[in-house]
């Protein structure tokens, strides 16, 4: 066993793939933020808010005023510098280490994508992907086609884990048996051209997409490892992907799948595809760069391996966490986030605070929109730890207004999957009494239903 | 293979291209079993255009009515101008939650659209009064949002200027009753050239705008509709006739001079009632002429389904609307002498919020107003 991990830690293949997927990600990424920027998005999402929902054991990491636009430039450049290949080392980690500051500003704005480019590219700080076709292979005139095998499969692992673990989610019987969320979300989309006016509202439409949702998380990993069904798997991949972009607003994900996908094929096709980019820059007259007869050879093995190793058992492991809470997780929410749970639920809530002086008895309610945008607001409503963190920012706030013996309370009602609203948090519990931890929160009361399965 | 793949991709690519930048233009005839242009003509034709057209006359009446008086000062005349007012004021609750085409843009604020001439309230008296005595204001400035409109007039026919004795001491005896009357004559001249403008756009070209716009995204006729009468119920209904004379909203006590119409001050439960009833009749398409219902929120929540949440929404107005009866005519009397069951009524009407918030707008997939960013 041991000798055959050490083989195959020592097999080596062609670094073409890698290249591709380098230069892949870091136009998708360089896209993504200067689309990001252009929407006005730094500024509605990071800068108007007067205040911002934090990750626990991370509130230190807030916006930082008009340099947070320093920031994003930060990241877009170092997205750039990854793309050409240009100290890469430095530039990824410089990307890894901006982007998932900017994830951790405002956990409002948290999406599972996001969460995926920051585990991406911290696997991406210790794969060689400027091995070849790069600038720094130029600057070094050096470069190598062959680089451990094991690299490009962590990559492949990643997003096999990715595509399973959205699969394993949909195994519950919401989304089987009631074909929901699919069954609030497809009927509104009746304008698509074509399908909207005649699938959007049938029934067998939304269960067909619910089951075959599920089908394809769960398979597709497998059909892109197989050399015989890879390429169909792409042209699903390309469809299904295609499809979820026309129908809801996932803005650059899709395109990040579809060209992250790539990786599976071997290296004649990325070979072509790297001609393709040769010519394309032919007019540069780059010198040709001397092929290196040795395979990459890493300097810090022995520091590199554990940590992937470690990275990976979090990673399978991680998403498991919510087993240990009480109640239904897409109630509670207590471990739903970092676990690949994409578009499983339509939730939404209605949260009225209440700020009242436990002396005198003397109350008064809390008009969100004095302290919250539109969107943090709709965030907040429905997920317990926004709650707490909202009504202890409340509680501060009139303290320092000169309030006296402050009780924070709330009035909280969510609907989950199209059943109908029932009261969510225990309107007798004064939330600024209560403390964030990773423990149960106590007072989020019990579902009034069951959803079964994992 | 993989060049037909890659082909493949292209065409899909630029079909999204193609696709996801139309989703603000209209496309007719949208047939997924529920018939949303009938709703929207029903909303149209039956509620919004009548009301518009409606209170076009009301204020005609109403301009009548201030000329007799500007003629004749008169307590009589005052009197008919007073009940003349109160008319045009109904059927303000009745348009009010449309701010929906040329209402949003005929110059007001960004959130209140053209209610922000017609019912912003509490008036600030102190601005009248400085306009009045500088004879130096302008009614298009947000500024003088507050100081137009019914809640100005109510003052300037019921309430009695620093200095006075009587309402009618402004238009007489008033060392500025000639600025008073010029006021009220700038207030009424700008109410009815915005309600003007709105009704006649909508008679000329907006109606089969809204009609033809059937698109799901934000800027969808039914989407509009439905978040202004999701933000009438809460704001203009909830918050600002009950909620803040209650006191809810602020520290230390009630606020009895924030009710609705405070100087003519034993109408504001009437016209609550007046809200009530176009908020049921919006949800419910009942014809604002006759009491003939058609399609409307209420038969497309059925249509998918949810015929329990109808019923419970309509269950839940009746229980506001009791509630309403019970208080005073008069709510800022109401507030003072008793406020617990002020306060009580205030509960009714919130526990309707998360029914309509939640409950109706996640079934209907609402689009909440200007929340635009990516999902997953």
């Amino acid at each position: 066993m041991l000798t055959k991990i050490k083989t195959y830690l020592d097999t080596n293949t062609n670094a073409a793939p890698l290249s591709v997927f380098r230069i892949g990600f870091g136009v998708m990424m360089l896209a993504s933020i200067i689309r990001f920027w252009s929407y006005g998005w730094i500024e509605k999402l990071y800068l108007e808010p007067k205040f911002h929902f934090t990750f626990y054991g991370f509130q230190w990491i807030k916006p930082i005023g008009n340099y947070t636009y320093l920031l994003f430039a930060i990241c877009g450049l170092a997205a750039f510098f990854v793309l050409i290949g240009f100290k890469y080392r430095i530039a990824i980690i410089t990307f890894f280490l901006s982007f998932t500051y900017i994830e951790l500003m405002d956990k409002t704005t948290y999406l599972n994508h996001y969460y995926f480019i920051t585990v991406l590219s911290f696997l991406m700080c210790f794969l060689p992907a400027n091995a070849y076709f790069s600038l720094d292979a130029l600057i070094r005139k050096k470069q190598y086609k062959q680089i451990p095998k094991w690299t490009i499969d962590s990559v492949k692992l990643l997003l096999g884990t990715v595509y399973l673990y959205a699969g394993l989610a949909k195994l519950n019987s919401d989304w089987l048996f009631k074909a929901m969320p699919l069954k609030i979300w497809l009927p509104s989309k009746y304008d698509i051209p074509i399908i909207g006016e005649t699938l959007m509202h049938k029934d067998w439409f939304h269960f067909a997409m619910s089951w075959s949702g599920m089908f394809y998380d769960l398979a597709i990993p497998f059909l892109l490892l197989y050399k015989k069904t890879r390429t169909l798997a792409f042209i699903i991949v390309v469809i299904f992907h295609v499809f979820t972009r026309i129908l809801f607003p996932i803005g650059m994900f899709p395109y990040i799948m579809i060209v992250s996908t790539l990786i599976f094929f071997d290296a004649t096709l990325h070979e072509k595809i790297l001609n393709i980019f040769r010519k394309g820059i032919s007019f540069l007259k780059f010198k040709t760069i001397a092929l290196s007869d040795q395979a990459y050879r890493y300097s810090y093995r022995k520091l590199v391996h554990p940590i992937l190793i470690v990275f990976f058992a979090l990673q399978l492991v991680f998403p498991w966490r919510y087993l240990v809470y009480p109640n239904e997780l897409f109630w509670t929410e207590e471990g739903f986030r970092f676990s690949w749970r994409v578009m499983l639920m339509e939730k939404a809530g209605y949260a009225n605070f209440k700020i009242v002086n436990s002396e005198t008895n003397d109350f008064f309610y809390v008009d969100n929109t004095d302290f919250l945008t539109p969107f943090q607001e709709k965030q907040m409503s429905f997920q317990p730890d926004f709650i707490l963190e909202y009504a202890h920012y409340l509680g501060d706030h009139f303290k320092s207004q000169g309030h006296q013996n402050i009780q924070v309370f709330v009035d909280c009602y969510v609907a989950l999957n199209g059943r109908l609203s029932q009261p969510y948090i225990d309107p007798k519990i004064d939330l600024y009494k209560e403390k964030e931890s990773f423990k149960h929160k106590n007072w989020i009361l019990p579902f009034n239903d069951e959803i079964k399965g994992l | 293979m993989f060049k037909k793949a890659l082909i493949f991709l292209t065409i899909i690519l630029v079909a999204i291209a193609c696709s996801s930048s139309d989703d603000s233009t209209g496309s007719n005839n949208v047939d997924d079993g529920f018939d949303r242009t009938a709703l929207l003509t029903n909303v149209a034709d039956n509620i919004i255009i009548p009301a518009f057209q409606d209170l076009q006359s009301k204020l005609s009446a109403l301009d009548t009515a201030k000329e007799d008086f500007l003629n004749d000062k008169s307590t009589t005349n005052l009197e008919t101008l007073s009940d003349t007012w109160l008319e045009a004021y109904k059927v303000c609750q009745h348009v009010q939650m449309f701010n929906i085409g040329e209402a949003d843009n005929v110059g007001g604020s960004e959130e209140r659209g053209f209610v922000s001439f017609f019912n912003i309230y509490p008036v600030t008296v102190a601005d009248i009064e400085n306009g009045t005595s500088s004879e130096d204001y302008d009614l298009n400035t947000s500024d003088y949002f507050d100081a137009q409109g019914f809640p100005a007039l109510d003052y300037l026919i019921h309430g009695v200027a620093t200095g006075d004795a009587l309402p009618l001491d402004k238009f007489t005896t008033n060392s500025d009753f000639n600025e008073y009357s010029a006021y009220l004559t700038d207030v009424m001249a700008q109410m009815i050239t915005k309600n003007n403008a709105i009704v006649n756009n909508w008679e000329s070209s907006y109606r089969n705008t809204f009609i033809a716009n059937t698109d799901s995204g934000l800027n969808g006729s039914f989407n509009m509709l439905a978040n202004d009468f999701l933000f009438f119920y809460e704001k203009g209904f909830r918050a600002e006739k009950f909620g803040i004379p209650t006191g809810v909203f602020s520290n230390g006590g009630t606020l009895p001079e924030k009710v609705e119409a405070y100087y003519k001050s034993d109408v504001s439960k009437e016209l609550a009632l007046e809200a009530l009833t176009a908020i049921e009749d919006v949800f419910n398409g009942v014809s604002y002429t006759n009491n003939t219902s058609a399609t409307s929120i209420n038969t497309y929540l059925e249509f998918l389904g949810n015929e329990a949440l109808v019923a419970d929404i309509n269950n839940q107005f009746v229980a506001v609307r009791n509630a309403i009866n019970g208080l005073n005519s008069n709510f800022s009397q109401q507030v003072i002498d008793n406020n617990i069951q002020m306060n009580a009524a205030y509960d009714i009407i919130q526990a309707a919020v998360p029914k309509l918030k939640v409950d109706m707008a996640q079934s209907l997939n609402i689009v909440i107003d200007f929340n635009d960013s990516d999902g997953d």
